[in-house]
């Protein structure tokens, strides 16, 4: 296979390791060395997508992050697919499988130019602005035109086999870019001991040293890179980081490197090795070497494939040997583009024209192309390109002296390739993500880092220092001087000499006049991946955008992928010329994070399937697992939620369940109930101010109910806590709210009593808890425990005994949630599956079993025990409960909530409360959630209630039964009320007490 | 991301150890039941929004447990301190 634009020698690719590849179901080749974008130019693969909006075609205009058309899907297999990979930072390898993203219905149709142009007319300037504001309407209109039409890509079908990474570093100076002003920075950080880390986004360090011809220090430029890398490897203090991005910068000198390991070997990672990471670096000091972007020049037509950034040219000159085409014509508006035409023609190709914008000009440069017989052409610009698949010609005319005008007659010279340089934006992304917003140069014709907000210090280009000894220099001293701000003893590092020629001053020059205004002559690309034209621009300032912002979310300049790397500047230009004013006075342009797409991959890392969140896990959850549970996700714990049996629907696994229990035994893993140890000789007073009702007087081997609330009086957990010892207390809190009363507890005794002498701690973990309950509890508990005495008058409701269960220290708590004599037995962790196996070795002949969180829930609904979090939801006090008997008003200290259930609103008539519910028809179960209406044929919309809170069915009762706010509903015990649905079925409903089984409490007391 | 000085553990920790608590100095009524409704709403609720210096309450959760204060600019999210309950801020709006 023949690479026809392949140069016989010279680049830094290696002709002995040839590699195929396949773009748009065509294969080719390439080398090892090659990116993606410089092995298509080598084969002369002009057309590398459509336009997103007008679907013309497009080629590779860029050689480096800036490249706004050669995005690319990537992906030999439906699991490895890849969108938005920019083929000029993609390294070939061999198998490489790549696909055009956009263009429909195919990238080759020409058909779709008149497809693009009716797109054209659907999507005018101020498209996304307009659709925005009326999004009903226009973005169903548009959407899956505009999906199926823009491209860009597409994520993968399958599950991505590759495994990625997260990396925490900490850095004394991380170094940003890694070319002449970042390897400088790192030699003399480097030296002085700091940790170091530099990093960079392509796959070879040296910036553009790799493709530049100047000696350095007498050598050529790479050579110093060699050494200069081979320094920094070699010290066990410098993390060198290729293929790595730095993407944001972050609050704190946190910054993010996304480093892509394994994208250059092959389609998916060798087994073992992560495909991707994402560094997570607290730098303390940081140095942003990150260079400029050149800026092509607009013209019309200056879309076309040929039309190129002149360095960009020159990269695929010196570094990959390819010479995208024949007869070069260079527009320029500075004397270094000059050097593209010297590469060119040293790579024996045919300079046809520099065409300078500047008229009177005269240097090194200017002399040089007169001695290599150039001819160039002074004062003139490149109006228009000619052609219509690719470059054919160039327009060129001579141009007033400020470049807005067109002087003189035009002449076409006939031409494949137009590359074109209007000076060098400086890469300020990375700066502008802490908040500083660039400020604009004159003398640099750009936009530079502004104010320094954090530990950062700038070196090289992005400053607009374009000078290599210049870039070198400051480098070495920016890198000296983070280090000596980060505590090391540093000295600049000597750098070398360079020969250069002096440059004459560059023309401020953006956008390039035509014979025809903008809005009538061919298409002006300033944003070739939006399709955001220059006459587009000038639109926008006409219909009153006056700042740059609105000017660009009018037309969408800047947006997506591309962030506006290149067009930017030329489309402040052309806006600030339209509204008569200077390029500061539009605005200046702020840069979000990411600098460039991060894979959801890298993103994630390995938080991913069974890694996404920790799972917690009861002593006895491999017995649950084995008898068939099914589970249910509480705060992060897994519960077992039911049990079926074969065949079973959850519903008869439910009335099973419920039925055993009341009838003669069921048991529940409550390990995961919160537990708080607290001790302290001022124990009893801390927790008397934090529940609302008495504690004063609990003795050691008591337990109480107690409700906690916020200062505003709102219930916010539960539970039962047990008096150990005088100054000792186990509290229990609901499993969800574990962590936050924790918090709370240490939130009060820190900042308000600080004075109180407690302690407290989390013991969830260490305990395993399971609750028997049922009539036969205490049979079965008589059979695993010979040293408490079970007798009903000496072990009472509400009492706990210190004993041995099974063999096993336990402290057994009498206490009840089902409303059946009931055992809560808890015993250390580790011993949480022998007893809990124990009692089933014993408990088969009352039929003990087993239920979950489900059962759980019906069982204390029967009792009208409440759930904290379920049937109060942050708005609900102690009395809307009707849990009065909860609150001790008359204790001396005014404890938590006290004060704010007191107030206006909580004590005024008709607030929601908490009620029983029983449908009229027995077998229906109101749906949680559902709103209650007195009338349900009042005209909507209606006067609501309250909502349903908790409903089941319940088997014991054989009917549904229901909780739920309503409306002064503790003064309308019996009255109808009815539940309109959202399926236009209305349940009507009777409002009765919560407690809907032994209201007494026989069954507890036994 | 913020990097926070816990002045209890005297070390910088990120911020996924820490939960913010709100305005810092909000001292909880000594005798609540004297309180108004406007007073006791006052405390419950309200609240200063600064752009600039704003003191805050923030406990180091996944560490030592501690609350303490922490001095922050909120339109640059720069921490000026980091200082222990029952101790005042050194720096303030009017500093
Ligand atoms: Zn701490």
């Amino acid at each position: 296979m023949t690479q026809p634009n392949r140069l016989n020698s010279g680049g830094r690719i290696d002709r002995d390791q040839p590699m195929q590849f396949e773009f748009n179901g065509r294969r080719y080749s390439g080398f090892q060395g090659d990116t993606l974008a410089s092995a298509m130019l080598a084969n002369g693969v002009d057309l590398v997508g459509r336009s997103f909006k007008y679907g013309r075609r497009r080629g590779i205009v860029a050689a480096g992050a800036e490249e706004p058309n050669a995005i690319l899907q990537l992906g030999a297999t439906e699991a490895t697919q890849v969108p938005n990979v920019r083929a000029t930072q993609q390294e070939l390898f061999d198998g490489l499988v790549a696909q055009p993203t956009s263009g429909w219905p195919s990238l080759n149709t020409d058909a779709l130019g008149m497809v693009g142009k009716v797109f054209g007319s659907l999507l005018p300037p101020g498209f996304y602005y307009k659709t925005f504001m009326f999004p009903r309407f226009g973005w169903k209109l548009y959407e899956k035109y505009i999906r199926k039409a823009a491209g860009f890509g597409r994520s993968p079908r399958a599950e991505d086999v590759d495994q990625y990474d997260h990396l925490n570093q900490h850095a004394d100076v991380l170094i940003v870019g890694a070319g002449a002003a970042g390897l400088a920075a790192a030699l003399s950080a480097a030296r002085s001991g700091a940790r170091v880390i530099l990093a960079d986004e392509q796959s070879e360090m040296g910036g553009s040293l790799l493709h530049s011809r100047d000696l350095m220090g007498g050598k050529p430029a790479t050579q110093w890179v060699a050494d200069t890398l081979a320094e920094l490897a070699g010290r066990d203090n410098v993390l060198l980081l290729p293929r790595s991005t730095v993407n944001g910068y972050h609050d704190h000198n946190f910054l993010t490197i996304h480093e892509r390991r394994t994208d250059h070997i092959a389609d998916r990672a060798p087994e073992g090795m992560s495909r991707q990471r994402l560094h997570r670096v607290r730098a303390r000091w940081v140095v942003l070497a990150t260079g400029a972007h050149e800026r092509p020049l607009v013209f019309a037509n200056n879309d076309l494939p040929g039309c190129m950034l002149a360095s960009a040219v020159s990269t695929y000159l010196n570094r990959y040997a390819v010479a995208p085409g024949n007869k070069l014509v260079l527009m320029t508006a500075n004397d270094y583009a000059y050097r593209t035409a010297f590469d060119w023609q040293d790579a024996g190709r045919d300079v046809v024209a520099i065409v300078d914008s500047r008229a009177d000009v005269s240097g090194h440069y200017q002399e040089e192309a007169k001695r290599r017989g150039i001819a160039v052409l002074l004062g003139h610009g490149v109006i228009e390109a000619r052609g219509s698949k690719k470059v054919t010609g160039a327009v060129v005319a001579s141009l007033n002296a400020d470049g807005s005008a067109v002087a003189g007659a035009s002449r076409t010279l006939s031409c494949d390739l137009i590359a074109s340089s209007g000076g060098w934006s400086p890469v300020v992304h990375l700066s502008a993500h802490t908040g500083s917003r660039p400020v604009w140069n004159d003398d640099v014709l750009g936009f530079v880092p502004g104010e320094t907000l954090q530990q950062m210090k700038t070196a090289g280009a992005v400053k607009g220092s374009y000078d290599l000894v210049a870039c070198l220099r400051d480098g070495a001293e920016q890198g000296a001087e983070a280090a000596k701000l980060a505590g090391f003893d540093a000295t600049p590092a000597t750098t070398p000499e360079v020969d250069s020629w002096p440059e004459a001053k560059a023309m401020a020059l953006y956008s390039i006049p035509h014979t025809q205004p903008n809005s009538r002559a061919p298409k002006q690309f300033v944003d070739l991946q939006n399709d955001v034209t220059a006459a587009a621009i000038e639109l926008a300032t006409r219909e009153g955008f006056e700042s740059i912002e609105h000017v660009k979310r009018y037309t969408a300049m800047g947006f997506g992928t591309d962030q506006g790397k290149l067009g930017n500047i030329n489309g402040m230009a052309i806006a600030a010329k339209s509204l008569g004013q200077s390029i500061p006075d539009t605005g200046t342009t702020i840069f979000r994070p990411n600098y460039t797409p991060v894979t959801f991959g890298a993103v994630v890392g390995r938080h991913c399937g069974e890694l996404f969140e920790p799972e917690r896990y009861t002593a006895m959850h491999d017995w649950h697992v084995q008898h068939g549970a099914e589970f249910e996700n509480v705060g992060q714990w897994k519960r077992p939620w039911y049990y079926p049996k074969a065949g079973e629907t959850m519903q008869q696994a439910l009335d099973r369940e419920c039925l055993a229990t009341r009838e003669s035994i069921g048991i529940l893993d409550a390990s995961t109930l919160g537990k708080i140890d607290i001790q302290g000789k001022d124990a009893r007073e801390f927790i008397g101010r934090i529940y609302t009702n008495a504690w004063a007087k609990l003795a050691v081997g008591k337990c109480r109910y107690g409700l906690m609330c916020h200062e505003d009086g709102m219930v916010f957990d539960d539970g039962v806590t047990s008096c150990l010892g005088e100054n000792h207390f186990l509290m229990t809190t609901t499993t969800g709210g574990a962590a936050g009363v924790l918090e709370w507890l240490e939130l009060y005794h820190q900042t308000e009593w600080p004075e109180l002498e407690v302690f407290m701690n989390t013991v969830t973990d260490h305990w395993a808890t399971m609750t028997i309950a049922g009539p036969n509890a205490r049979k079965l508990l008589a059979e695993l425990c010979d040293d408490i005495d079970l007798d009903k008058d000496s072990f009472k409701f509400m009492d706990w005994r210190q004993g041995t269960v099974a063999g096993v220290p336990a402290r057994v708590f009498r206490i009840s949630f089902t409303g059946e004599l009931s055992y809560e037995i808890n015993v250390q962790a580790n011993y949480g599956l022998h007893v809990w196996e124990k009692l089933f070795e014993h408990g088969e002949k009352y039929n003990l079993t087993p239920y979950g969180t489900e059962s759980m829930h019906i069982l204390r609904a029967e009792k009208g025990f409440i759930i904290a979090g379920q049937d109060t939801d942050g708005s609900v006090h102690p009395y809307d409960l009707n849990h009065g008997w909860a609150v001790k008003e008359d204790k001396p200290f005014s404890f938590i909530g006290k004060r704010g259930m007191k107030r206006e609103d909580c004590v005024r008539e008709g607030r929601k409360q908490l009620v029983g519910l029983k449908t009229k028809d027995p077998k229906v179960v109101l749906p949680e959630g559902a709103q209650a209406v007195d009338d349900p044929k009042q005209p909507l919309p209606m006067a609501m209630l309250g909502h349903v809170t908790s409903s089941y069915y319940s088997a014991n009762l054989g009917r549904s039964i229901a909780m739920g706010l309503i409306k002064d509903g503790l003064n309308r015990n019996g009255d109808t009320i009815y539940y309109p649905l959202s399926n236009g079925q209305v349940v009507e409903a009777e409002i009765c007490s919560t407690i809907f089984l032994d209201p007494k409490g026989d069954r507890q007391n036994v | 991301m913020f990097y926070i000085h816990c002045p209890y553990c005297d070390e910088h920790r990120e911020e996924e150890e820490f939960h913010a608590k709100g305005q810092a100095h909000i001292a909880r009524p000594l005798d609540p039941d004297a309180c108004t409704d406007e007073e006791w709403g006052n405390f419950l609720y309200f609240r200063a929004n600064p752009r600039g210096i704003h003191h805050e309450l923030w406990v180091h959760a996944a560490g030592c447990r501690k609350f303490f204060n922490i001095t922050r600019d909120t339109q640059t999210y720069a921490i000026l301190e980091t200082y222990r309950l029952g101790e005042q801020p050194s720096v303030t709006s009017q500093s």
